[in-house]
């Protein structure tokens, strides 16, 4: 009886304070996106060039400042608009420009390894050709054919590439090798040679990270046993058969036995923790791309290694590859719908010229696409990799988007994630023709 | 008029809440089934009807289900079985984990808050320092635990292994998540330290719930402490068991951050949530993703369904 007595009360009580609340609560649900609106149409009256990347640290936001710094001073009147995501080597960021562009919100450019990474957003038709940049700026004369050639889509160019990175180096200790009596192998027989006096000793023979490192490395021993054609035909239309060869097969046999002188841990470790056991001298040699240079050469002060390149570190083609750049690259690319369109082509033209080329690259530890770069900028190893990229057979990487789509490498990386716990080749060998008639479809 | 006067403020205050739920949650949940049930399984967007996505992610057919729970059971997919072997894998992860975290957080955290009840000097501050971990994030704590669960080898060791191996301890060194066969229960470890705090104070309250003259009168009638637990105090705790069992299931079948965290994006640790972000984000396979996170709503509803239901009833006697 009290009870009911009380609830009656309430109930007249904060009725017209119900009423109101509501009232409220209406009118903040009706306002909040409007006013929403209201900000991005105010926006997008000043130009701003907003730029996406997962440039967010080390010397790649580094290289990035010093090319925000002098867009800024030649374009006062359209500032940048640095749009960085961070986390998961782009994987994070991968996943919010998705989300952008499939609203329909596109930034008016947008970082992605150059090659067949950027056929998703081609196919969707999210981003437009950009072939007469090239015509006008001449890139096509400043930047190897063969590099054209193997980012071009159905006869046309999609993206800028502002730097080229190589994945096929062997890394090492000059000292623990020379402690060991191990010498830098060539050939795929002493590289088995080595890796065994490597064991032997007591090392790990060959340290290697994360899930996407073992790809890393498939790729590169892949490489070595098909040569750059072989291994060119694996990513043609139908290519299943190929797939299914005796040489695929010997190619992941030799994987097969790489991977029993991998350290156990691997799957616990980063790339760079892979590449500490190197420098430590716990580990003979490491597999990774070049960025491994900038991770041992580069200041403390980034959680780098500051080690000497050549007596600290030491590098060398990955055995069998001597002559072959397997190449990635990060370029940047024109949406569709951009919405400051011609500051984004103008944006575009800066990031393949020559001096934006040699700013960005010294310092984010890669070398330039174009044929041009000033020699003297940069450090011990590019100036090695500024060499090899001129005469060497170029050869795209799977692990970082220049080969396949994202759905076949995501097929590729499973089917390896499978065969890393079964170590059965003949079945990881099924996984991948099937991989690749899927891709095919 | 009146009518409309009595109800109508009220309504009036819930339904911004009410569409925006509409919307958001129930109206994004159809449109995932769609998605889940076309052929959107590649970057360009399509909306054909298939059922392909879902073909992958269960047996083929009648003969092969017990090849399919068998799988399942043990994480070696057979080369003969037709369903999607990375997904098998996922399910063992998932299996496994749940096994280990439900069962490990019920009973480290009924035990300590056995004890609690027991009656010890500074009851508040245990019970702060094994509530505290909840506060902090499955991310936070993957990082702590990724550290503390090292499977380096010899000297790189750190954290437990090191720990086992400076107390003499050297046999319970293990490889942790990355063990071929107990992995997935290794990665239930921190969601275990997260979580059995929370659980201990569920049990607490319902120990306090008991009414004391009940406890008396057993102990009047001669029963022991134990069987005054046994049977006086613990079939008071039904309920919370059941409380707790609803929210450790449904925190083990959607764990993303804390496996992300540890194990990143590899097979070793993948579980359900991380294979749909790989398939929606990495590999844009849109229905297949789509059609994980169907399964996901499903799992967890066969859990919160008859939970609504069953406290819906116990409301409506009460």
């Amino acid at each position: 009886m009290i009870e009911e007595l009380g609830r009656d009360r309430l109930a007249r009580v904060s009725r017209r304070t119900m009423l109101a609340a509501g009232l409220v609560a209406a009118a903040v649900a009706l306002v909040v996106p409007a006013s929403g609106l209201g900000n991005e149409a105010s926006n997008s009256q000043a130009c701003q060039l907003s730029v996406f990347s997962w440039w967010t640290g080390g010397g790649e936001a580094a290289g990035l400042d010093r090319l925000i710094k002098i867009w800024n001073k030649q374009n006062p009147d359209c500032p940048f608009k640095n749009e960085t995501v961070a986390g998961g080597a782009g994987s994070n960021a991968k996943a919010v420009l998705a989300q952008r562009l499939s609203a329909g919100n596109p930034p008016d450019s947008f970082q992605g390894h150059a090659g067949a990474e950027l056929r998703d957003y081609i196919k969707a038709g999210q981003v437009e050709p950009v072939d007469f940049i090239y015509k006008q700026a001449g890139f096509g004369k400043a930047m190897p054919a063969s590099l054209i050639n193997q980012i071009r889509y159905n006869g046309k160019v999609y993206s800028v590439p502002v730097n080229i990175h190589r994945a096929n180096v062997l890394w090492f200790n000059p000292k623990t090798l020379k402690a060991n009596g191990i010498a830098v192998p060539r050939t795929w027989a002493q590289f088995m040679a080595a890796l065994q006096k490597a064991e032997d000793a007591g090392l790990t023979p060959l340290s290697m990270g994360e899930q996407w490192t073992a790809v890393h490395l498939m790729e590169t021993v892949m490489i070595a046993t098909l040569g750059p054609r072989g291994w060119a035909a694996l990513w043609k239309p139908n290519s299943a058969s190929r797939w299914a060869s005796k040489s695929v097969t010997s190619a992941l046999n030799r994987y097969n036995t790489v991977l029993g002188y991998t350290n156990s841990d691997a799957a616990s470790l980063s790339w760079q923790e892979a590449g500490k056991l190197v420098a430590d001298g716990k580990a003979a040699f490491n597999i990774m791309g070049d960025w491994q240079d900038g991770y041992f050469s580069g200041k403390k002060s980034g959680d780098n290694l500051a080690l000497k390149p050549g007596s600290g570190y030491g590098w060398a083609p990955v055995p069998g590859t001597a002559n072959v750049y397997d190449w990635l690259s990060d370029s940047f690319t024109l949406p569709k719908g951009a919405p400051h369109r011609a500051a984004a082509v103008k944006w575009l033209t800066f990031l393949g010229s020559r001096i934006a080329q040699d700013t960005f690259n010294p310092v984010k530890g890669s070398i330039p696409a174009r044929k041009d770069a000033n020699t003297k900028l940069y450090g011990a190893y590019l100036k090695t990799a500024l060499k090899d990229w001129k005469s060497d057979a170029l050869a795209g990487s799977l692990a970082h988007g220049v080969v396949a789509p994202a759905a076949w490498s995501t097929d590729i990386s499973t089917a390896l994630g499978l065969f890393l716990q079964s170590k059965d080749v003949a079945r990881f060998q099924t996984a991948l023709v099937a991989a690749a008639r899927k891709s095919a479809k | 008029m009146r009518k409309i006067r009595r109800w109508g403020p009220g309504l009036l205050l819930v339904s911004p809440s009410i569409v925006l739920v509409a919307v958001f949650v129930y109206g994004l949940i159809g449109w995932n089934v769609k998605v889940s049930l076309s052929d959107w399984r590649q970057a360009e967007e399509t909306s054909g009807f298939d059922t392909s996505a879902y073909k992958e992610l269960f047996p083929g057919g009648a003969g092969e289900t017990g090849e399919y729970a068998r799988a399942v059971a043990t994480g070696k997919p057979p080369e003969s079985l037709s369903t999607d072997p990375a997904w098998i894998i996922d399910l063992h992860h998932a299996l496994l984990f749940t096994v280990a975290f439900v069962a490990g957080a019920l009973i480290i955290g009924a035990s300590l808050a056995f004890l609690l009840d027991k009656g010890v000097k500074g009851e508040g501050m245990f019970r702060a320092i094994y509530l505290f971990p909840m506060a902090v994030s499955f991310i936070a704590a993957g990082v702590v635990w990724r550290w503390l669960m090292n499977p380096a080898p010899g000297d790189r060791s750190t954290g437990f292994n090191l720990l086992f191996e400076k107390l003499g301890l050297g046999f319970l060194r293990n490889e942790w998540y990355l063990g071929p066969d107990w992995g997935a229960a290794a990665l239930a470890l921190p969601a275990m330290w997260a979580l059995s705090g929370y659980i201990m104070a569920l049990y607490l309250a319902g120990f306090r719930g008991v009414p004391e003259e009940l406890r008396e009168a057993a102990r009047m009638d001669g029963a022991s402490e134990w069987r005054v637990y046994r049977h006086v105090v613990f079939p008071h705790l039904r309920p919370v068991t059941l409380s707790a069992l609803i929210i450790l299931g449904h925190i083990s079948i959607k764990v993303f951050d804390l496996i992300v965290a540890i194990g990143g994006k590899q097979l070793i640790t993948q579980t359900p949530a991380v294979y749909m972000w790989i398939l929606i984000y990495d590999a844009r396979d849109y229905a297949k993703g789509a059609a994980i996170a169907t399964l996901l709503l499903v799992g967890i509803s066969v859990l919160i369904v008859p939970y609504l239901i069953y406290t819906v009833r116990s409301e409506r006697r009460v």
